[in-house]
């Protein structure tokens, strides 16, 4: 079970660094989905369904924005190679982080084996006192509701936030509702984004 | 996909016709017994908005059946974000915020929890109109006239 899971941890990483590499931007986003396909399988190894469906939905849905996006800025390869000096300073940061990691994982608990906390009684009571058999939800919703309407909060924000600089620059007056785009169009141009036409 | 068509071609259409049903009907179940199996009503509401992009690809962004539901994306998200307050805050009825009011029914049936049921399609309603709506904005946004996504040419 362990070397499934390194080897897994392995594959992410590696399909990371290809995906930061990879000059294609296309080839780029498509080794991005497959990372997160990757990380999905890790959780459900792991024995978290819910964060795995999580996981593989919001991957689909962020893959076909990013795939739709990168069609259409017209750019199909981006980044220049890089300099030697900025190879060996990434080199170092990443070898800093994992020992500062590794330290710092010596002094957790071991893997999968918590010390006595509340997780015992939310496993214990959560269906007497809550109702529901899956306790992830119980808990996400009932004991730590607070913390949920928080990020609920957080995702209203930044999607407003989005629509309102978005249409902004799009010149979308969005009055009776209509698609975006389906009022005057206005190319932007301000930003020097705008996509040469197909 | 420039044609005089909205959306791709008529292959993707009817397969995206079928699926489209099997993928509302899957997010809803994720979302509806979200507090008896894996999932919830952010998976669920994430799940919709899929559908509903699929639907925006197949069917193109302007006359297709998701461009009717843009119309209705701002105010189904508000719904789903007052709900979820309105039932947190109707908890200080039973007690103190974010309490869980409502009466129960017998354990690992869909009425065990109601309040968990309301909450989760209320993230559902949130979720899914939130994300379709940043998708729309997003990513068919008319930046240049005559876009990929109809072919229609200027507006």
């Amino acid at each position: 079970m362990d070397a499934i899971l390194i080897g897994l941890a392995a594959f992410l990483v590696l399909g990371s660094v290809a995906a930061l590499e990879m000059t294609h931007l296309l080839s780029a986003v498509i080794t991005i989905g497959v990372v997160g396909m990757g990380l999905s399988i890790l959780f459900l190894l792991l024995g978290a369904p819910d964060i795995a469906i999580t996981q593989v939905v919001v991957e689909v849905i962020v893959v076909t924005v990013m795939i739709r996006a990168a069609t259409r800025t017209g750019h199909e390869e981006v980044g220049r190679p890089r300099s030697v000096r900025t190879v060996l300073a990434g080199l170092g940061a990443a070898l800093i982080l994992v020992g500062v990691a590794l330290a710092a994982f010596a002094a957790l608990p071991a893997f999968g084996a918590p010390r006595r906390s509340p997780s015992d009684w939310y496993l214990a009571e959560a269906l007497r006192e809550t109702g529901a058999a899956n306790v992830v939800t119980s808990i996400v919703l009932d004991f730590r509701g607070y913390d949920t309407l928080g990020e609920a909060t957080v995702i209203l924000v930044a999607i407003a936030g989005t629509l309102v600089i978005a249409r902004h620059l799009a010149g979308d007056r969005m009055v009776d509702g209509d698609p975006p785009g389906a009022s005057a169009a206005t190319s932007l141009t301000s930003s020097g984004e705008e996509a040469p036409r197909a | 996909m420039r044609s005089d068509r909205d959306g791709l071609s008529v292959i993707v259409q009817v397969v995206a016709r079928w699926i489209l049903v099997l993928i509302l009907v899957y997010g809803l179940g994720v979302a509806f017994f979200g507090h008896l199996t894996p999932g919830g009503g952010f998976a669920g509401g994430v799940v919709i908005a899929c559908g509903f992009v699929l639907a925006t690809l197949a069917f193109g962004g302007r006359t297709g059946p998701a461009a009717a539901f843009y119309r209705w994306v701002a105010s189904l998200e508000a719904l789903g974000a007052m709900t979820y307050l309105g039932m947190a805050a109707l908890g200080w009825t039973a007690g103190h915020f974010m309490q869980a009011w409502t009466p129960r029914g017998d354990a690992f049936t869909l009425a065990s929890a109601p309040f968990l049921v309301v909450v989760n399609l209320a993230i559902l309603l949130k979720v899914g109109a939130g994300l379709f709506a940043g998708f729309m904005v997003l990513v068919l946004f008319d930046r240049s006239a005559g876009s990929l996504h109809d072919g229609k040419g200027e507006a």
